[in-house]
């Protein structure tokens, strides 16, 4: 037992990530009001962090005395977080300083939100998984009421906070029982061990309580009714990267407990899933069309998208995995883009917040107005965007473990949520209004969600780039 | 499997009995004689002025939090130090590693004036 180089250097990505958000604290102690600064290094540190997780993208192997698992499926997710958190960091800037609240310690609590999600994405054992979602959960608590002095984002870290403590309970008791049963929390020698301990009632128990803590995680029906308030409340940007980063992590959580270490195929866990997976479709779809606040609509929206994904875990096959991992890129791209794009809207004090001040916007900013309807194309699940592909491999996954019903349910709640993606770009391109941005919209946040755009079409077009890379991973 | 509790349960049992069992002796057999100033509420031998449920400044709230984190610390650094030799020099990076960590912390918090009280 002893550390070695090689531990550090095949967890690089982890590493560049955790300096740059300490070098990231020293700046903010000794230089106090120069945000700026910490904007250029996170994105630096994120940046390398990403070509570290490129480089490294090869052999699984376990590092760090069996706690961490670091390889392709890791470094796939590290660069679909970094992704996220570098176009949250590109919107936040200009947006925190409109909105009066441009500090260094945003950047710093996004960093180690992001390290919390690559623990989580690169576990292998069940403690690392409890400190991964911990991490990431108090920086997303704290990030969500950064705006101190505003109600809705207080209301918003609060409600967070308080169902988010009672989620890890649940977690914790999941990973209590599993121990118990399994005398070790290791997921691969819970891997191993599998036949004999599903047939123990506890270790089951155990099972239920992990997917009772991940399904709050990913905001999935009947463990949804925190998103809405949440989403709204917090400041957009946080929004963004909330909906994305932290979904992304909990579904690389998922997919490693509920694919990979507990095989439940064809049994009543997957049914199970499966109907939560299509309780969040029709539920999240249908409350979506009645709201008339866009960050509300959006987090109705992010619950279908859950279900969407979940699809797949029920699926149990390797169709499955892929449909979910693509999904999770496609997702990450078009909702920071549509909430970077709603972050470019917003006025102070929850200004210029409702669909209705879209009114009109292509003949305001066509270039933004032709963005958002990219971004809504694409969750709608329209070609040739990427949203589409991902919506297509998690229904086939889902026929092909003869669960076409599930299948069927997807394909109707995602013509019922066309009505209310459409009815933007009906309201941007086809209704006179006055609907107008904030500001002059600023450089860095016009990179994002341009970029965002761009890759979504790539991945629309060309879906074998990313099918590639994740079907080298099993 | 439970069998192994057995022992546990035992004392849980035999804790539960004791403790109640010692409070009713004790109701039973001693003598019950209160003043005004027995059945006060006991504070370290000051008197009681007022209810204790009032709002705190958020300063009380920064030093608990604070005397956590570095309580932690310690408790982390005492069995590194009764088995530091066995650990040898991996356990010394790596304890210098988190106490390097810590210190950036400690940094932070003392340039944000938070070990301040005005």
């Amino acid at each position: 037992m002893s550390l070695n180089i090689a531990d550090f250097v095949s967890s690089s990505p982890l590493m560049a990530v955790t300096a740059t958000a300490l070098l990231l604290i020293l700046v903010e102690a000794s230089r106090k009001g120069r945000p700026g600064l910490s904007f250029t290094l996170s994105m630096a540190g994120l940046f390398a962090a990403s070509v570290f997780a490129v480089v490294n993208y090869s052999d699984e192997q376990i590092v760090f005395f069996g706690m961490l698992r670091q390889g392709w499926y890791a470094n796939f997710l590290n660069l679909v977080f970094l992704s996220a958190a570098m176009l949250t960091v590109l919107v936040s800037k200009p947006y925190l300083e409109r909105q009066g609240a441009h500090r260094g310690e945003y950047y710093i609590l996004i960093l180690f939100a992001t390290i919390g999600m690559m623990f989580m994405a690169g576990a292998n054992d069940l403690i690392v998984v409890f400190l991964g979602i911990e991490l990431m959960s108090l920086c997303l608590y704290v990030l969500a009421g950064f705006f101190r002095t505003k109600d809705t984002s207080n209301e918003s870290a609060l409600k967070y906070f308080l169902l988010g403590a009672f989620a890890t309970g649940f977690l914790l008791y999941g990973i209590t029982l599993i121990y118990g049963t399994a005398g070790t929390t290791n997921l691969e020698a819970i891997s191993k061990n599998l036949p004999t301990l599903s047939s123990q009632w506890m270790f089951m128990v155990g099972v239920g309580l992990l997917l009772t803590a991940f399904a709050f995680k990913v905001a999935a029906v009947p463990f949804h009714m925190w998103a809405p308030d949440v989403y709204e409340g917090a400041p957009t940007t946080v929004t963004a990267f909330m909906s994305t980063g932290a979904k992304a992590a909990a579904f690389a959580t998922f997919v490693l407990l509920f694919h990979q270490v507990f095989q439940f195929t064809g049994s009543k866990v997957n049914d199970l899933i499966a109907y939560i997976a299509a309780a969040s479709m029709v539920l999240g779809n249908v409350i979506a069309i009645a709201q008339a606040n866009i960050k509300r609509m959006l987090a109705y929206s992010s619950i279908a998208h859950a279900g969407y994904m979940l699809s797949g875990i029920a699926a149990g096959n390797s169709e499955g995995q892929t449909g979910i991992l693509f999904y999770l890129v496609a997702y990450t791209l078009m909702n920071v883009g549509a909430f970077g794009i709603v972050g470019l809207m917003e006025k102070v004090d929850d200004q210029n917040l409702q669909l209705d001040d879209y009114t009109g916007l292509s003949q305001q900013r066509p270039f933004l107005a032709a963005l958002m309807a990219i971004f809504m194309f694409s969750l709608a699940g329209v070609p040739p965007f990427a949203g589409f592909f991902g919506k297509y491999y998690v229904f086939l996954s889902a026929v092909k473990a003869d669960m076409t019903w599930l299948a069927v349910v997807g394909v109707m709640t995602s013509l019922v949520s066309a009505y209310y993606y459409l009815r933007i770009v009906v309201l941007m391109y086809f209704r006179d209004g006055k609907g107008d941005v904030a500001a002059q919209p600023a450089i860095p946040a016009l990179v994002a969600v341009t970029s965002s755009a761009i890759l979504l079409l790539q991945f629309g077009i060309f879906p074998s780039f990313i099918v590639n890379a994740v079907q080298k991973l099993f | 499997m439970i069998e192994q509790y057995y022992p546990i349960f035992v004392m849980i049992a035999g804790g539960v009995v004791f403790g109640v069992l010692m409070g009713k002796v004790n109701e039973f057999l001693g003598p019950s004689r209160p003043t005004e100033e027995k059945s006060s509420t006991y504070e370290s031998g000051m008197e009681p002025i007022k209810t204790a449920r009032e709002r705190f400044s958020i300063k009380f709230y920064m030093v608990a939090m604070l005397f956590i984190i570095f309580d932690i610390e310690v408790v982390f650094l005492y069995p590194w130090a009764v088995s530091y030799k066995q650990l040898g020099i991996q356990g010394f990076v790596t304890m210098f590693v988190f106490i390097a960590v810590l210190l950036v912390g400690y940094i932070y918090v003392w340039r944000k004036g938070a070990l301040e009280w005005d």
